[in-house]
């Protein structure tokens, strides 16, 4: 068979789940065929990853219709990396779920939503044209959707009615955009878009689709002014569900900016970029602002992911090789992070039934290898050399002070004081001082058998592996970003790639 | 449960050749879509639709007894439907999706091919989506 590396990371998890649906009557059995599935995405996303570094840009075209006119894939090194973590951060949640989620939801479907949402991701970091790029997105909100709201509890109603409205909300302009995008520059493929919006250069009908746009994937992304569908709606799930939803979905909103403002929207990048970099300014201080005053451990969490994407978006504001390959690298390394974070918080709400801060304590004292792990992320969420986010943050600052941008440099530095605040508190809270002495244990609180600890930790600690070894040996990954970044500039491979030999 | 509501006689009786009448005409409409209106979107909403009226005349366990197994696997069985006609093309080295026909022209049923198993299995989802959500909502009232 003949079949290009990138349908793999659509199939898989598309066959794992039509074979978990007519597996419906036997859900202790979707845990491992689920699993078996997640495996082979990160399979997968490690081929798709291999095949982009050693022949570069790849593409397919679906039902062999050349582009502009027929559907393209496309994967440069930023969607190969993406759909690779997006493999291993199903594999890691998958794990994880089989100890975390309660027979109830699993017999309801919890594992086929979960791939087709993995199916979602990955086909949003692939799309080669906008309108499916669209569809993609559509496709990982349903299953997220069904995820959030799966159970019924009273507080995840409320959040996924917040979650679907602005979300939908999102949708419809990201499809007016689409709309206006096809009506003025006639076609929808982003690589043959590019050429055409480079053709007409500046004009204020372009800017206008373009805010369009960062209006649609800021939503998503949970920028400023739009991110109060987040904290609103992250805490409600179980915590795997959360966990793979920090983790990989506005990210989805941040890879979705980076594909059109560096591909497409480049004609009056004083005025677009100088917009993305006031908008990350404004989400990195603002967001970790909500994290310090926060109670739920759970919202703090949700804070600090909102305040992070700020750094992802800043470097794509500032728009040099160097902050492009800084947000990248920061991109990742905060996936991988933040899904760490959600899933510890999971485990201590599991052992102890609780998420408020005040009524939690004394956790150092039980599982001291969790705490480190814990200090772990904490400390490379902050910044502090020489763990992965120190890396991003000072290739972002670098060149934010190249560019003379000050503000935005000492917005980036007060978001990383801010994280380290939160983060201590945190720590202070839940780890150190000690627990609450009139507290009764809840009823609800679980010590965990022997196997369910070790599909606990195995996620947490594998994923802190990856993440220290992007902070010990950042060389490779850095270059890979630095690489991947140069693609994002010079997009000629990319355009050229997707149409072929086509003018 | 019991259920307490009107049933016409009328409608009941009609409805046991209104049934079969409407599924061939799903089925058809299913069939002709490649080149003219219709389709498995089309026909599926129409297989739908057909049941529903049934339940209206009936109740929702006879509608069960005729779809003999739960909606939810015509769910599956179009999915899987939607991605054997994807991967098929692959055996022959093709790109993923790319539409292979039979050459010969069948009676009734017209050109077969790949693009038909995926209209199939459109049919075989909307059937299954709507019939799980519509029995679903009158099971629970």
């Amino acid at each position: 068979m003949s079949a290009s590396p990138l349908i793999w990371p659509l199939l898989v998890p598309l066959l794992t789940a039509i074979g978990l649906l007519f597996l419906w009557r036997r859900p202790s059995w979707h845990r491992w065929v689920g699993l078996a599935g997640a495996f082979g995405l990160l399979a997968a996303g490690l081929f798709l990853l291999r095949t982009v570094m050693t022949e570069g840009v790849t593409t397919a075209t679906i039902g062999g219709w050349p582009a502009p006119y027929g559907i393209v894939l496309a994967a440069d090194r930023l969607s190969a990396a993406l759909v690779a973590v997006a493999g291993l951060l199903g594999t890691a949640v998958h794990l994880f779920s089989i100890s975390g989620v309660d027979a109830r939801r699993e017999a309801y479907g919890y594992y086929p939503a979960l791939h087709l949402m993995l199916m979602g991701v990955c086909g949003a970091f692939v799309a080669g044209d906008i309108f499916n790029l669209y569809v993609w997105f559509e496709v990982l909100l349903m299953a997220s959707f069904m995820l959030l709201e799966l159970g019924g509890e009273r507080i995840q109603l409320e959040a996924a009615i917040k979650y679907l409205a602005l979300n939908l909300l999102a949708s419809a302009v990201f499809l007016s955009g689409v709309g206006f995008l096809y009506g003025f520059a006639g076609s929808l493929n982003m690589a043959d878009l590019a050429g055409r919006l480079a053709q007409r250069g500046p004009s204020p009908l372009s800017n206008g689709v373009a805010m369009l746009f960062l209006l649609a994937f800021g939503t998503k992304a949970a920028l400023f002014p739009f991110f109060f569908w987040l904290p609103a709606s992250y805490h409600a799930p179980p915590a795997p569900i959360s966990a793979v939803f920090a983790g990989l979905l506005t990210k989805v909103g941040v890879y979705a900016l980076y594909r059109t403002f560096t591909l497409m929207f480049v004609a009056d990048v004083a005025f677009t970029h100088g917009w993305l970099m006031i908008l990350a300014g404004l989400t990195m201080v603002i967001g970790l602002l909500g994290a310090v005053v926060q109670e739920d451990l759970r919202r703090v969490l949700s804070f600090n992911l909102v305040g992070h994407i700020g750094f992802m978006v800043l470097g794509l504001g500032l728009f040099t090789p160097l902050a492009l390959a800084g947000g990248i690298f920061y991109t990742i390394h905060d996936m991988i992070d933040i899904t760490i974070l959600f899933l510890i918080a999971g485990v201590v709400h599991r052992e102890t039934g609780r998420w408020r801060m005040e009524s939690l304590g004394g956790f150092y004292d039980r599982a001291p290898f969790l705490s480190l792990l814990f200090l772990l992320a904490a400390f490379s969420l902050s910044g502090i050399p020489p763990l992965s986010g120190f890396w991003g943050k000072l290739a972002l600052i670098r060149a934010a002070l190249a560019r003379e941008q000050y503000l935005a440099t000492a917005a980036a530095l007060a978001a990383t004081f801010l994280t380290l605040l939160s983060m201590a508190q945190v720590w202070e809270a839940v780890f150190w001082k000690d627990r609450p002495a009139a507290d009764p244990e809840p009823a609800d609180a679980l010590r965990p058998t022997r196997w369910e600890k070790v599909f606990q930790m195995t996620p947490i600690v594998g994923l802190t592996l990856v993440s220290l070894a992007m902070g010990l040996f950042p060389e490779p990954f850095f270059r890979y970003a630095e690489a991947a970044a140069r693609g994002l500039l010079e997009p000629s491979a990319y355009i050229l790639a997707v149409l072929g030999g086509t003018p | 449960m019991k259920e307490h509501r009107f049933t016409s006689l009328i409608l009941a009786a009609a409805t046991q050749y209104l049934l079969p009448l409407l599924l061939f005409l799903s089925v058809d409409i299913l069939l002709r879509g490649h080149n003219k209106p219709g389709g498995g979107f089309m026909g599926g909403i129409m297989g739908a639709s057909a049941l529903a009226l049934y339940f209206m005349a009936h109740d929702a366990r006879s509608v069960r007894r005729i779809l003999r197994i739960h909606p939810r696997y015509f769910l599956a069985i179009g999915l899987l439907a939607a991605a054997v006609s994807g991967l098929l093309p692959l055996f022959f080295g093709k790109p993923f999706m790319t539409g292979i026909w039979w050459d010969r022209h069948l009676p009734v049923i017209g050109m077969v091919g790949t693009p038909l198993l995926f209209d199939v299995g459109v049919y075989n989802v909307v059937v299954g989506v709507i019939m799980t959500i519509f029995l679903t909502l009158m099971e629970n009232r």
